[in-house]
């Protein structure tokens, strides 16, 4: 079988999975014959719906994610699946699990599921499914979700350039609605409670809707995020959040939010592959040459402080007319 | 460049206890490579559609049912069908010996893994077959 980046490329316009997964590996691996391939395939992309969706462990975002993507095959469109879990940082190793919540989907071809393993890597990870997600817009998914667990900065960076971030929580936990406040509620764009049948659902819900109406205001006044419940185990709610992320597409695009939306994720695309490329460019650096390990020494001695250090360091790489493509 | 080995444990047919094949997953895990795992009561098909769009190594299976003759030999069909006769296919579980030699020899199974196998060496044998490659 043929691996070079055009012959992947052409396979996957031609809907090859085969081909879609081992680009997958290709760019999670960060091999740089996957760049070829999404040169090519940029244009091909640009047509799903981006959902993101979020929350803590145990909230349920998996089984929604069935419910939603058995929902989208039902009228005929076709889904894929991004679910990110953590890497350990110590052995590097991961079990994804999230497909056990997802079985009804399995063996239905329409439905693509990728589970990725957060890897660790220094910004590494948004870029990866940036990358994964133009894959699968370019393969024809109609919509495209992406899961991950909302916990860290890294994860709220990957959902906050869906073009639709849902947020998921569930009742029983005063302090889960605490935790949600940082960070979590300016993104979200739909709220949902889920396992809605468990003690304190009213309550879960009614304290969410304060705090959304509270919210600070951002660029789009005209979109109130609903707050919605949900037994996902059961299907209930889920024709209903299915309605409300369509009422947002509609929202966006009349808005002219969906055109911004898009300026705002190319341009953090980019910046994110830069910012890779500059930390990589800089560490090759410090670690070879004399001047740059003599500016950690000071550091170290305290004669330098990090900021300053960081000056230094860019005079360095300036003085180099360092190239980091 | 970071090349993980991905692996995919799967329990097909009927068979209802995964202890197992979770003791498994958490030492390739702790070996560093990345597990994913499929939940009970798959089919062969099921298997195969999510080993290929999962773009793993390694499929490992694990059966207890006593229907591995009928699974396993569906399972690695499949896989030939669609291509993916490069990945390793593994197979753990209770599997009578005589059954073992018949899935290695002719059913495309590298190797069979029965009661009382020491997780390290299910580990190196992967890391062995990677590295050979």
């Amino acid at each position: 079988m043929s691996d070079t980046a055009e012959e992947l490329f052409r396979r996957l316009l031609e809907k090859d999975r085969r081909a879609a997964a081992r680009l997958i590996t290709m760019v999670e691996n960060g091999q740089p014959e996957a760049r070829e391939a999404l040169r090519l395939l940029h244009r091909h992309s640009g047509r799903a719906h981006i959902v993101g969706l979020t929350g803590s462990p145990g909230s349920g975002k998996s089984t929604l994610t069935c419910r939603l993507a058995q929902h989208y095959r039902s009228l005929d469109r076709s889904v894929g699946i991004i679910c990110v879990d953590p890497t350990s940082p110590f052995t590097g190793g991961a079990l994804l699990g999230d497909r056990v919540r997802m079985q009804e989907l399995s063996g239905d071809p329409e439905v693509f599921i990728r589970s990725m393993g957060s890897r660790g890597a220094l910004g590494g990870l948004s870029v990866a499914t940036n990358d994964v997600i133009n894959i699968l817009d370019a393969f024809g998914k109609d919509y495209i979700i992406v899961e991950t667990v909302g916990a860290g900065q890294v994860e709220i960076e990957i959902v906050k350039f869906a073009q639709t971030c849902i947020v998921v929580t569930m009742p029983g936990a005063g302090d889960e609605i605490q935790a949600i406040k940082a960070g979590i509620l300016e993104i979200g764009d739909i709220f949902v409670v889920n396992k809605a049948d468990r003690e304190g659902a009213l309550r879960t819900l009614s304290d969410l809707e304060m705090m959304v109406e509270t919210r600070p205001v951002r660029e789009e006044p005209t979109w109130t995020p609903p707050v919605m419940s949900c037994i996902a185990l059961e299907g209930t709610g889920v024709e209903e959040l299915a309605g409300a992320i369509d009422d947002h597409w509609v929202y966006l695009r009349q808005s002219g939010m969906l055109e911004q939306k898009i300026i705002g994720r190319m341009r953090a695309e980019m910046l994110e592959i830069l910012n890779l490329k500059v930390t990589r460019a800089a560490g090759a650096v410090i670690d070879s040459e004399g001047r740059g390990q003599d500016i950690i020494k000071r550091m170290v001695g305290r004669e330098l402080d990090p900021h300053s250090a960081a000056d230094e360091m860019a005079g360095l790489l300036a003085e180099r007319e360092l190239d980091v493509r | 460049m970071d090349k993980k080995t991905r692996v995919f444990l799967c329990k097909p047919g009927l068979d209802g206890h995964d202890r197992g094949v979770l003791i498994v997953g958490q030492a390739l895990r702790d070996a560093g490579m990345e597990v994913i795992y499929s939940g009970l009561k798959q089919t062969p098909e099921n298997v195969v559609e999510a080993a290929i769009q999962e773009d793993v190594d390694v499929v490992g299976v694990s059966l207890l049912s006593g229907a591995h003759m009928a699974l396993v030999p569906r399972i690695t069909t499949l896989l030939r069908e669609n291509g993916a006769e490069d990945m390793l296919v593994l197979v753990g579980g209770v599997i009578p010996p005589d059954d073992a030699r018949v899935l290695e020899c002719e059913h495309g199974v590298a190797r069979v893994f029965g009661p009382g196998s020491d997780t390290r060496e299910i580990v190196s044998y992967i890391e062995d077959w990677r590295e050979s490659r």
